[in-house]
């Protein structure tokens, strides 16, 4: 038998045009997103470090500020932005334009698969439940894609992404987006929370992602450590804001004038 | 994917898709020199994670829908997260009884959409009234399985 051609040889038309889809899959998003100024993802190698609570008021003084901006809530499986920014006004008007994403406290602009989900229900998909772990994460991707591409966001200055814990979001995020979105990380002070913050910038910056800075959250009671200070100056960057437990207003405009 | 003739070291050409319901794929293809016609069968896994990926074997049928892989594929989404009708969606096509009845069938989590597909087959194609002949009709040739 004579060598059989390649996938590469093969150039004829093809109907199902899987790349042509993917292709205008991408092409949705950069058109939706060229009306926004900058995308920021919020980002902690660390779970329970207070990322989805620092975008959303990092997101509410951004708006005091003037500024247009939306969240998104990329935290698929445990979404809380809708609740930290007070919305809970349902249905989300759609039309073929898109989702219209519903404003919550200083005006900031949200979608969350809480607005998408019942009550109490975990993010659960139709099909095969065996070997479940072979298309979930293309299907969470989908999702957030989806979410990136399909709500009329309208113009806005800032698009804040709530990226849950660990890497694999981020990753994705960067697929979809085809350039890696600017990051800002969330620590606790602990040294425990520094080495896993400090993974994901290593990541972050190995995807080409510009480091914007360090909030170290939960400052000054119980958690003890130096991780913001140790990772500002081990990847040079700006530790822009310490949040104590109880923070004011001006702490939170504070953090919005520097990012 | 791609599917060569190697007796004739040709491309085979799409030529049809089927869902028969039990989650799993058959797709043809055809030798454009010989005629000799393959079926890819894919299994409830296989077929899934095409369906992750937001894409359709043979091309799409109907242009991309907002979240539509979100709505088609979420099974915990909640009756009250869509209002297609703040947009008019298949306004000035009328749907007869039976119809509306089973359209009223369909989840309401993905309904609107649903809609929205079938009043835009219709309007395309001149048809008045929207029966479930036209339903039937719209899902073979627009390939909504499961719809």
């Amino acid at each position: 038998m004579p060598p059989i051609r390649t996938y590469h040889d093969l150039t004829d038309a093809d109907r199902s045009g899987l790349p042509e889809q993917i292709g205008a899959q991408r092409k949705r998003v950069a058109e939706r997103l060229a009306g926004v100024g900058r995308v920021i993802a919020v980002m902690s190698g660390k779970g329970g470090v207070g990322k989805s609570y620092v975008t959303a008021h990092l997101a509410r003084a951004l708006g005091r500020s003037g500024r247009a901006v939306g969240v998104l809530d990329a935290d698929l499986n445990g979404p809380t932005i809708p609740r930290l920014l007070g919305i809970d006004h349902f249905p989300l008007p759609t039309s073929q334009r898109g989702i219209d994403p519903p404003a919550g406290l200083d005006g900031v602009r949200c979608i969350s698969m809480a607005m998408l989900l019942e009550d109490g229900a975990p993010l659960a998909f139709k099909g095969p439940s065996a070997e479940s772990f072979v298309w979930r994460g293309a299907m969470e991707a989908s999702a957030l894609r989806e979410l990136l591409s399909d709500v009329a966001w309208g113009a806005l200055d800032t698009l804040l992404l709530d990226l849950p814990p660990g890497m694999q979001r981020y990753v994705e995020l960067c697929d979809i987006l085809g350039a890696p979105p600017a990051v800002l990380t969330v620590t606790i002070p602990t040294p425990e929370s520094g080495d896993a913050v400090r993974r994901a910038m290593h990541a972050a910056v190995e995807r080409g992602s510009r480091l914007l800075g360090i909030v170290e959250n939960m400052t000054g009671q119980g958690f003890v450590g130096s991780a913001g200070d140790d990772l500002a100056r081990e990847f040079g960057v700006p530790l822009l804001a310490r949040i104590p437990w109880h923070p004011t207003r001006e702490t939170w405009d504070g953090l919005g004038g520097r990012v | 994917m791609k599917f060569l003739c190697v007796d004739c070291d040709k491309q085979m050409s799409f030529e049809e898709r089927q869902l028969p319901g039990d989650g799993t794929l058959a797709a043809t293809f055809k030798c454009p020199k010989c005629g000799r016609v393959v079926a890819m069968l894919t299994n409830p896994m296989e077929t899934q994670l095409v369906s992750s990926l937001g894409v359709e074997i043979g091309g799409r049928t109907v242009p991309a829908q907002p979240l539509e892989t979100v709505r088609k594929m979420v099974s915990t989404g909640r009756e009250d997260a869509f209002d297609d009708g703040a947009s008019g969606v298949g306004r000035g096509t009328s749907w007869s009884p039976e119809a509306t009845e089973r359209l009223s069938r369909v989840p309401s989590f993905v309904r609107g959409m649903v809609k929205r597909i079938y009043a835009d087959y219709a309007k395309e194609r001149g048809i008045a009234e929207i029966t479930p002949a036209v339903m039937d009709t719209a899902r073979a040739e627009l390939g909504l399985e499961g719809m």
